[in-house]
């Protein structure tokens, strides 16, 4: 579905990607890992329309790189981008509405809304209260639940895990392997190598901007070098 | 409509009528210099919403706004002036034919002066809104500047660094405050529907608004539109509500005191911005008083000019430190509010009861 090739991206005279090649294939949860600073999030914000980079970025076989983000979203696909980035003076409803902003189909809006909160219930307890005041797990679920509003096809998920309760991270995992159970391709960016190993059909290790390994899941889950270098 | 909406809308007639009342009042019984106050507040209310929709809700630290005033005065003033007054007044160039004799009348020449100021606004936004923060202020205060450098030398056009005296004074009271009216409701209609939603996820993660598919660009530049029309607006009812306009009068005090009223009031609030131009207006006048001579017991004080400036700046200084967002911040006035207080009160009276 998503073809990413020979792909540079600079910052100034930073070169943060360096020729990373990936491709997701449709209804996969592929997973990006690795420390900070190794490119997943420059990759992911390229792909998102968010950066300039140089290779190139098919999706759907149609080269997607440097095409401005509305086009992309409008595409299908759908960034949470990393921290949350909740909108903390608009409800929850507001915040999730705008995720809905590409689409017109006032029926199919209202029917994603009640999903999304039939997803996270808590959201919905929330629903008029301001984004800002909600606490971090449940931002994520927010930011979660507005990148679906888009009904997208592929969605990219960076680091959801982040600053989160174990607890609320496993919950987190079983609605992204849920999302995916229900059509969407997903590419997850992660920290929390274990999390994302065991629910990821395949995965690309990076390093200082390039890919040092790459395998399924399960495969990467029990290679002694990642168990050495992200397992612990 | 709900009976709770059918209450808000009673509420908000009575209200409108209510200022209808008291300016028919004013009108009839009140000082010229009183009223003249009065008006200067609705215009500096109006031009207050248009920054604060600019700055407080889409998050664009605009300095143009005098320049887009002085377009809005000019284009306005041009217009509504006689063939015979232009000849008289234009002193160091004659002007052009076609602009000779261009006249309409009152109400389409605002509306022009307004649109006029709105397409230099577009003009401006294109280039410059692509940049953000301080440097997008910087920006805008240089083409503000630029406007009023330009007005001052093209005098077959403008009359130069002589200004325009003796323009007919047209912004009554009525006026003023139908365009007040006008504006307040215009803004709070953008600002409720999904566009106002849009400006806010703008003004607050312009990177998560993009990832939603929003061309953050277009509503930036829509937002400095209507921002700069109502400026111009203003503007227009400025000239001919004191009669007299000239470059100098546009420098970039008049945008900072704009800019006072905005973050006063607080930044996001348009009730705010109609509060900080009450409180704001009204103490300057006020503060007047303190310039005068005055006497301490025996001791004998000369007036000091500019004192009233003293007092004005550790006021605002007073309001920066101790509410940093402003009198109200984000708050809004709501009906809903009011008749929610007054029923908390009495149902605490009936169970002290």
């Amino acid at each position: 579905m998503l073809k990413i090739e020979n792909l540079h991206v600079y910052y100034g005279g930073i070169h943060a990607v360096k020729g990373v090649s990936l491709s997701i294939p449709k209804g996969h949860i592929v997973t990006l890992i690795g420390a900070n600073g190794a490119g997943k999030s420059s990759t992911v914000r390229t792909v998102a329309g968010l950066e300039r980079g140089k290779g190139s970025i098919l999706y759907k076989d149609k080269n997607i790189l440097g095409r401005p983000t509305e086009e992309i979203v409008r595409n299908g696909i759908a960034l949470s981008p990393e921290g949350r980035r909740i909108l903390p003076h608009l409800s929850v409803e507001e915040n999730l509405r705008l995720g809905a902003y590409i689409r017109n189909d006032k029926a199919g809006i209202a029917e994603d809304l009640e999903w999304v909160f039939s997803l996270f219930p808590r959201l919905k307890e929330r629903a008029w209260q301001a984004g800002g005041t909600l606490s971090g797990g449940e931002q994520q679920m927010l930011a979660v639940g507005r990148a679906m509003m888009s009904r997208p096809e592929l969605l990219m998920l960076d680091e959801p895990s982040l600053g989160l309760a174990p607890l609320l991270v496993k919950e987190i995992f079983s609605i992204i392997t849920k999302i995916r159970s229900l059509g969407t391709t997903i590419l997850l960016i992660e920290q929390n190598a274990f999390a994302a190993l065991s629910i990821a059909n395949y995965a690309y290790i990076l390093e200082t901007g390039s890919v040092v390994l790459e395998g399924s899941g399960q495969e990467l889950l029990h290679n002694p070098q990642v168990k050495a270098a992200y397992l612990g | 409509m709900s009976l709770h909406n059918m209450r808000n809308y009673i509420c908000t007639a009575l209200l409108t009528v209510i200022l209808g009342l008291f300016l028919y009042y004013a009108e009839n019984n009140l000082n010229p210099y009183s009223v003249r106050i009065l008006n200067l507040l609705a215009i500096n209310a109006i031009l207050a919403i248009s920054l604060n929709l600019i700055y407080g809700f889409t998050g664009m630290f605009s300095l143009g706004h005098a320049g887009f005033m002085a377009i809005g005065a000019y284009v306005c003033t041009l217009l509504i002036l006689t063939p015979d007054q232009k000849v008289a007044m234009w002193l160091l160039e004659d002007m052009p034919d076609f602009l000779l004799h261009l006249s309409l009348p009152f109400f389409p020449a605002v509306i022009l002066g307004g649109l006029v100021a709105m397409l230099f606004s577009l003009i401006i936004a294109v280039p410059s809104l692509r940049l953000g923060g301080d440097y997008l202020g910087i920006a805008t205060l240089g083409f503000a500047e630029i406007i009023r450098v330009v007005i001052t030398n093209i005098p077959s056009i403008t009359n130069g660094s002589l200004g325009i005296k003796g323009i007919p004074e047209y912004a009554n009271l009525w006026w003023n405050y139908g365009w007040l009216l006008f504006t307040l409701y215009f803004i709070y209609a953008l600002l409720k529907s999904n566009v106002g939603n849009i400006f806010k996820a703008i003004r607050d993660d312009e990177i998560a608004a993009r990832t939603m598919g929003v061309n953050a660009f277009f509503y930036k530049v829509l937002s400095f539109c209507v921002g700069g029309f109502f400026a111009g607006v203003g503007g227009a009812l400025t000239a001919t509500l004191i009669s007299t306009i000239d470059p100098k009068m546009f420098n970039f005090m008049l945008t900072f005191n704009i800019l006072m009223i905005v973050v006063a009031g607080g930044l996001g609030s348009i009730t705010g911005s109609i509060l900080g131009s009450v409180v704001i207006t009204i103490m300057l006048e006020w503060l007047r008083i303190v310039e005068d001579p005055f006497s301490i017991g025996d001791f004998e004080v000369a007036g000091i000019p500019g004192m009233r400036m003293v007092i004005f700046s550790l006021m605002l200084l007073l309001i920066i430190i101790f509410r940093r967002s402003g009198l109200l911040g984000m708050r809004e006035f709501s009906w809903d509010a009011v008749f929610n207080f007054f029923n908390r009160r009495k149902q605490e009276e009936w169970r002290r009861s």
